[in-house]
C-alpha cells in the first residue's frame, strides 16, 4: 500500500466547520493519483460522508460543546481511502443502525445509513476511551 | 441560511440561496417554514436551483416541512434540483415522497 496523503485535522465541535471539512474531502478526490473512477461522484460522496460523520460527532458525540474538539484523520493510498472521526460521547450501536432504515417520513436517522451505503467498510469502535467512526472506501 | 421568499397567489416560493444545506443551516429553513404555517400559508414550493450539496439534515428539514404542510392539507413541492441533489433523494428513496419538478413554472402549474 503506497501512501499518498495523510491529513490530521482538529476542529471545535461546531457545525460551522462542516463545509470546510467537506470541501477537503472534495479536493482530495480531485487530487488522488491513478483514480480511474468518477471523480465528481467520489468528491460528492467524500464531502457527504465527512459531513455526516462530523455532524454525528459534533451533535451527538460531543453534544455541540465547542470546548471539545473533533479529531479527523484521512489516509489515502493508491488502493484505499480511510477516514477516522473521533468523538468523546456515549457512543451508539452501529450494528443496530445497519438493521434499521429511516421511515420515509422520519426527519432524522438517515446520516449513518447514508455512510453505510456509500462506504465499503464502516466501523464504530472504542479506542482508549474515545469513539472512532472508521470509514473505508476502495479506490479501485 | 439565505432564503428568498416570494408569493404567487396562494403559493409561497422559498428560494434557497445557498450552495450547501447541512446541519449548520437547515434549521433556519425549518423555522421559516413553521413561521409560514403559523401565518396560514400551507402551499409551498422550494426552489433548490443554487443548492449543490444536501446532507441528511437538509433532507430532514424538507421532510419536516412536507409533514407539516400535509398535516394542514397543504403541499410542499420541490423544483430545480441539481443532479447530485436529485441523487440524494434517490439514495434515501425520498423521491417517492416528494413531488419534484424540473422548473419552477411546472411546480406552480401543477395541481396540489
Amino acid at each position: 500500500m503506497s501512501k499518498q496523503v495523510e491529513l490530521n485535522i482538529k476542529v471545535p465541535s461546531q457545525t460551522r466547520y462542516l463545509a470546510m471539512i467537506g470541501q477537503i474531502g472534495e479536493s482530495l478526490a480531485f487530487s488522488l493519483n491513478n483514480y480511474q473512477g468518477n471523480r465528481r461522484e467520489l468528491a460528492y460522496h467524500l464531502n457527504l460522508c465527512l459531513t455526516e460523520g462530523l455532524t454525528n460527532a459534533i451533535c451527538h458525540g460531543n453534544n455541540s460543546d465547542p470546548d471539545k474538539d473533533v479529531h479527523i484523520t484521512i489516509l489515502a493510498s493508491d488502493d484505499i481511502l480511510k477516514i477516522r472521526i473521533y468523538d468523546q460521547g456515549p457512543g451508539f450501536d452501529i450494528s443496530a443502525r445497519r438493521k434499521t432504515k429511516a421511515h420515509p417520513c422520519d426527519e432524522g436517522g438517515r446520516g449513518i445509513n447514508i455512510i453505510l451505503k456509500l462506504m465499503d467498510e464502516v466501523k464504530y469502535v472504542q479506542e482508549d476511551g474515545v469513539n472512532v467512526l472508521e470509514m473505508t472506501k476502495s479506490l479501485h | 441560511m439565505q432564503l428568498q421568499i416570494n408569493e404567487k397567489e396562494e403559493t409561497v416560493i422559498i428560494t434557497v440561496e445557498e450552495e450547501r444545506m447541512d446541519a449548520h443551516n437547515s434549521g433556519n429553513l425549518k423555522e421559516r417554514m413553521l413561521q409560514l404555517f403559523d401565518e396560514g400559508k400551507y402551499q409551498l414550493v422550494i426552489d433548490l436551483t443554487t443548492v449543490r450539496f444536501i446532507d441528511s439534515s437538509g433532507l430532514g428539514a424538507l421532510v419536516s416541512g412536507f409533514k407539516n404542510a400535509s398535516a394542514r392539507d397543504g403541499s410542499l413541492k420541490l423544483c430545480c434540483l441539481q443532479p447530485q441533489v436529485r441523487s440524494m433523494f434517490e439514495l434515501t428513496r425520498l423521491h417517492r415522497v416528494f413531488e419534484i419538478f424540473t422548473t419552477l413554472e411546472e411546480a406552480l402549474d401543477s395541481e396540489s
